[in-house]
């Protein structure tokens, strides 16, 4: 499995054969506070990189969640719909959002290792 | 029973405990008394009901006791001071209310003939006229059900004006501190929203509209005064490049009150503007609706204005109801019937008691009393912009920072003090906005109270006193509810207890 | 001036804590060529008594629907109104509130506003309901937008039969989207094809019963066939009291109801304000236009209730929002709540029963008028006959007698000769047989 991946709208991807998973960070979720629902993309649905993925809802705010890459779906989430605090619990491993298979793997080099995005997002706060 | 004996266990003094009207109804008895149906030959077809409805049973006290009580649970501008910054909670006169209920108004049928309602088409036509004349414009469309649907007119009309010319234009400009409804009608009316961002001062340069008119701009929705409660000072430059370009001006006139009497949309190039008869015209707001929305329309919005239009001819009112006439080149009809009648005859009740000099001097006294306000509490709150302010004095967040205490933690500490808060966290633009309108319908007693509230709480957050704001509120019905659980678990109805009664789906 | 607390002193020492010499400093942002310096010419101020004398003047000059025979319906109905709920809704709690945005002040609204979504879902056989819309019309015409938002699909076919003023609303609000509209023939038969209509492209069918002449539609079958084709029904209801004697929308396979409320608690009011009802399934409630109220607990674990799914909703989802609407009809919704309230399951039972009654024996007795002829096969409390003159010449002449005979159609669908001698005719509760003879006897005479 690839180290993690990070664009500055907070979204992470974790690239194995091919396949990534999508999510939101930790420090999005904590933006965002309580997650209510999440709108997730029909597996089998072409994704243009930084295009809407997804939607994760707080009480009081809609996020549109970017595509960090290009590609289909090919799966989703399902449990974020019983549970959609699991992306306040686990933001970057069991709360994740959505499988894309790359169409493009290029797209992966401008993006922020972990560190990097640790500094930025303390750059932010 | 058990559920409704749970809740009388819990009446406290006069806050008494009410469960819901399921809880508690029961079959075999009715709160009307009906006569048995005389015996017929049913022509319902094979379509009569068979499976029961599900309503609970109740008698007419227990419907009375049960909406007493929980009315009791609401706050009201009967009650107390309503600052809650544009929606303009003023008195609502007990004379609008009884002249609404007049049989000659309130039991007339939308479709009886013309020759029977001619005081009714009086009644629409006369507050067309007072809203023209406040207005400076010369058409006023009366259908719109509220303010959003009076957008929802205006920009159809808009729509309409440059599909007759033969001008295809998708772009509408909307400043970013626009209330959620301007850019949701635009995009019903099938236009991209361009956002306009605001200027140090909390104002819209018309350099920064410069920048972004062209041929495919349809029009900007431009608040004035705006939602941060300032009056837009370069509005008639604003209006005329946007004219300049070929395009519209739709204001949206939420916050009318503030200039009622004092300056007319109709001077400053707006080509239509709706007027929420439910702040300026104070018909009650009966706990979110009914409203109206009338839209004023400049001469050259005027021929697409919605079906019916009410005219005067030689002998008497008539109503245009067809793209006839008048109204033949009309974007059509947007609801069943007429307009909000009930809304028009309060409206114009009020009206005519103000009159032109009181409704001036509404204009007056709400401005006076928010900059009351502003001046009064600048220093213990914090503003974001100077004054003077038009009727709503805008807070934010700035005071509290450090102290660990939230905008809406200071709201809900409010509400132990026996306020209602002001709008909080709109517009967007500002960080914690505190957006208060008090309204001329306060006396000063009323105000010097409710700043001396606001000091002594701001006073107690930057003492740290953080507990009394985290766990409020603390005195009422109900304390902070659980708005997470509500929305990932949507409970939107009342279901029967036991499993196997659940509702036939 | 009696609305105006502040006194003159007041200003004084107000404008003084301010900085200002004058209120007109306040408005100095003004444009100068904007301001106005005199007053507006219209009247200035009057007392109570001089307003009250006017207003009651110009209401005299309406003929109210209560001051003779009236058999007028076509989508507003008159009904008794218990006393109990005009006293209700003038507290001032219910009266002068703001939409409930504190819960825990706001709980008495959001109360009723649960018991009014219990109520609409039971009577319409659907899941859920929301808070209220405007009224009928609208209501329908976000019905059409939701089921293209679901099916992501751009047609519509609209009912013949279909309230001709719901039918052109719709038109109006979707006109500028890009969407379809397959607007089916008039049709007072009650027999339309509507099936042979659906597309692929087809989003939903929206029909009317009891329709706007009265027939009654089973849409099972209707239903069976826009779901095949991946369409949705959607059923519009103009006469809530015909829920108390007919089949629920629900369990004819309706996928959104759309309705008016305003038999229920409202009254005439000259067409408004009304209620508009909207209920559906409960996988589409995302979708869904308009304010919904939740059951969640406070923070010590009291059921209390809290406006939910506001992510919809155009105040935090802006241009992406399901609708652009705000408020709703709140304190319409709370007179159908207690008039609801009062009649309980066996009232509005009986209600209906006695309405349908009332509207067979007018039906039997106009029939027996030569020159009118009773188009209908079914109906619940309103019919459609079929006059040997124009009906709205009749019409005028009756009411010049006091009689309100009832609405001619060409009223509405004014260009189509064949519909010139239909007249729709209601009966309720409020109609005594004295009345019926009136109206008969009235007939017999505009038509021999």
């Amino acid at each position: 499995m690839s180290e993690k991946r990070f664009t500055r709208d907070h979204e992470w991807i974790e690239v194995d054969g091919g396949v990534g998973t999508v999510g939101i960070t930790a420090y999005a979720q904590e933006q965002l506070g309580d997650v209510v629902f999440v709108e997730l993309p029909a597996p089998g649905k072409t994704l243009t990189r930084g295009g809407e993925a997804a939607v994760v809802e707080s009480v009081k705010a809609a996020s549109e969640v970017y595509a960090p890459v290009s590609g289909e779906v090919t799966a989703v989430n399902e449990a974020l719909a019983a549970n959609p605090g699991l992306v306040n619990e686990a933001a970057e491993s069991g709360g994740w959002f959505l499988k894309v298979r790359l169409s493009d793997p290029s797209e992966l080099e401008d993006m922020m290792d972990e560190a990097a995005y640790r500094a930025y997002t303390e750059d932010a706060a | 029973m058990t559920d409704q004996a749970a809740h009388q266990a819990a009446h406290r003094g006069l806050d008494l405990e009410e469960p819901l009207l399921f809880d508690f109804g029961e079959t075999g008895r009715s709160g009307v008394d009906l006569p048995d149906p005389e015996p017929v030959a049913s022509r319902l077809g094979g379509l009569e009901r068979t499976a029961p409805i599900g309503l609970p049973g109740l008698s007419e006290p227990q419907v009375i006791r049960h909406f007493v009580r929980i009315s009791r649970n609401n706050y009201s501008i009967d009650g107390n001071l309503y600052p809650l910054g544009s929606c303009t909670m003023k008195h609502n006169p007990r004379l609008n209310e009884k002249v609404a209920r007049l049989p000659g108004f309130a039991d007339l049928h939308p479709l009886q003939p013309e020759s029977t309602i001619q005081g009714a088409l009086e009644a629409i036509h006369t507050l067309a006229h007072w809203l023209r004349t406040l207005t400076g414009m010369p058409v006023v469309a009366m259908p719109p059900a509220a303010g959003a649907h009076g957008e929802l007119c205006g920009l159809m009309a808009i729509r309409a004006a440059h599909d007759a010319a033969g001008q295809n234009r998708t772009r509408v400009l909307i400043p970013e501190s626009a209330h959620g409804t301007n850019p949701a009608t635009a995009a019903l009316c099938g236009y991209e929203v361009d956002p306009i961002p605001g200027n140090a001062r909390g104002r819209i340069d018309v350099a920064a509209i410069r920048e972004k008119l062209g041929p495919d701009v349809a029009g900007i929705m431009l608040t004035n005064p705006n939602t941060l409660g300032l009056f837009e000072s370069q509005v008639i430059e604003v209006a005329d490049a946007i004219h300049d370009a070929g395009g519209y001006f739709y204001c949206d006139g939420a916050n009318l009150n503030a200039i009622v009497g004092k300056a007319r949309p109709g001077d400053l190039g707006v080509d239509a503007i709706h007027i929420n008869l439910h702040k300026t015209f104070s018909t009650p707001h009966g706990g979110g609706g009914p409203g109206a929305g009338p839209v004023a329309f400049s001469e050259a919005l005027a021929p697409y204005a919605p079906l019916p239009l009410v005219v005067r001819g030689d002998d008497g009112f008539r109503l245009v109801e067809h793209r006839e006439g008048q109204g033949a080149a009309s974007f059509g009809r947007m609801r069943a019937f007429h307009g909000q009648m009930g809304m028009f005859t309060r409206a114009l009740t009020y009206m005519q008691s103000h009159g032109a000099d009181g409704l001036r001097q509404v204009a007056e006294d709400a401005v006076l009393s928010a900059n009351y306000l502003l001046e009064s509490l600048k220093d213990d709150l914090s503003a974001p912009f100077d004054g003077p302010c038009m009727h709503e004095a805008l807070f934010d967040e700035a005071f509290l920072q450090g102290t660990g205490i939230s905008v809406l933690d200071f709201a809900k500490a409010m509400i132990d003090e026996g306020y209602h808060p002001m709008t909080v966290y709109f517009p967007l633009v500002v960080h914690g906005a505190m957006l208060t309108e008090p309204t001329e319908t306060e006396s000063k007693q009323s105000l010097d109270r409710f700043i001396a509230v606001l000091r002594k709480l701001a006073a107690a957050a930057k003492a740290g006193d953080v507990n009394r704001f985290r766990d409020a509120p603390r005195h009422t019905f109900r304390r902070r509810v659980d708005e997470t659980a509500a929305a990932r678990n949507p409970v939107l109805r009342w279901t029967p207890p036991t499993p196997d009664a659940q509702a036939a789906e | 001036m009696r609305y105006l607390p502040l006194t003159g002193d007041d200003r004084r020492d107000m404008l003084a804590v301010i900085g200002a010499a004058s209120v007109d400093e306040l408005f100095r942002d003004i444009p100068a060529s904007a301001r106005i310096d005199g007053l507006l010419d219209l009247p200035n101020h009057q007392g109570e008594l001089e307003v009250e004398r006017a207003m009651t003047a110009m209401a005299a000059r309406n003929r109210p629907a209560g001051a003779g025979p009236s058999f007028l319906g076509g989508g507003a109905y008159r009904h008794h109104i218990p006393a109990a709920v005009d006293h209700l809704i003038q507290r001032s709690e219910f009266l002068t509130s703001y939409t409930p945005y504190q819960p825990e002040i706001s709980q008495g609204t959001l109360q009723f506003l649960f018991e009014f979504q219990t109520q609409v879902a039971m009577l319409t056989g659907m899941e859920v309901a929301n808070a209220s819309m405007y009224e009928g019309a609208t209501a329908t015409a976000e019905a059409v937008l939701m089921a293209q938002r679901l099916t992501r699909r751009h047609g519509a076919v609209l009912s013949g039969s279909l309230h001709p003023h719901y039918r052109e609303t719709v038109r109006t609000q979707t006109q500028f989207l890009g969407l379809h509209l397959d607007l089916a023939p008039t049709d007072i038969s009650g027999g339309e094809d509507l099936a042979s209509r659906i597309t692929a492209d087809t989003a939903c069918v929206v029909v009317q019963t009891p329709d706007f002449f009265g027939n009654l539609h089973d849409t099972t079958d209707l239903a069976k066939e826009c779901h095949e084709a991946g369409a949705l029904l959607v059923v519009v209801v103009t006469e809530p009291v015909s829920f108390g004697a007919l089949k629920a929308p629900g369990d004819m396979g309706a996928d959104i109801v759309a309705g008016e409320g305003q038999s229920l608690g409202v009254g005439l009011n000259f067409g408004g304000p009304y209620v508009g009802l909207f209920a559906t399934r409960s996988n589409f409630v995302r979708q869904m236009p308009g304010r919904l109220c939740g059951e969640t607990v406070d923070a010590d674990g009291r059921r209390a209730w809290v406006l939910t799914l506001s992510t919809r909703e155009q105040h935090i989802r802006r241009q992406k929002a399901t609708s652009n609407i705000c408020t709703n009809s709140g304190l319409c919704a709370l007179s159908f709540g207690i008039h609801v309230a009062l009649l309980g399951e066996a009232g509005l039972r009986r209600l209906a029963a006695l309405n349908h009654a009332a509207a067979v024996r007018l039906a039997d007795r106009l029939d027996a008028v030569p020159g009118v002829r009773v188009v209908n096969r079914t109906f619940f409390n309103e019919f459609t006959v079929e006059l040997a003159a124009p009906a709205a010449a009749a019409v005028d002449t009756l009411a010049a007698d006091g009689i309100l005979a009832g609405v001619p159609v060409s009223r509405l669908v004014p260009d189509d000769p064949a519909l010139a001698n239909l007249l729709l005719v209601a009966a309720t509760e409020t109609n005594t047989d004295a009345e019926m003879d009136a109206l008969a006897t009235g007939l017999t005479r505009v038509t021999a």
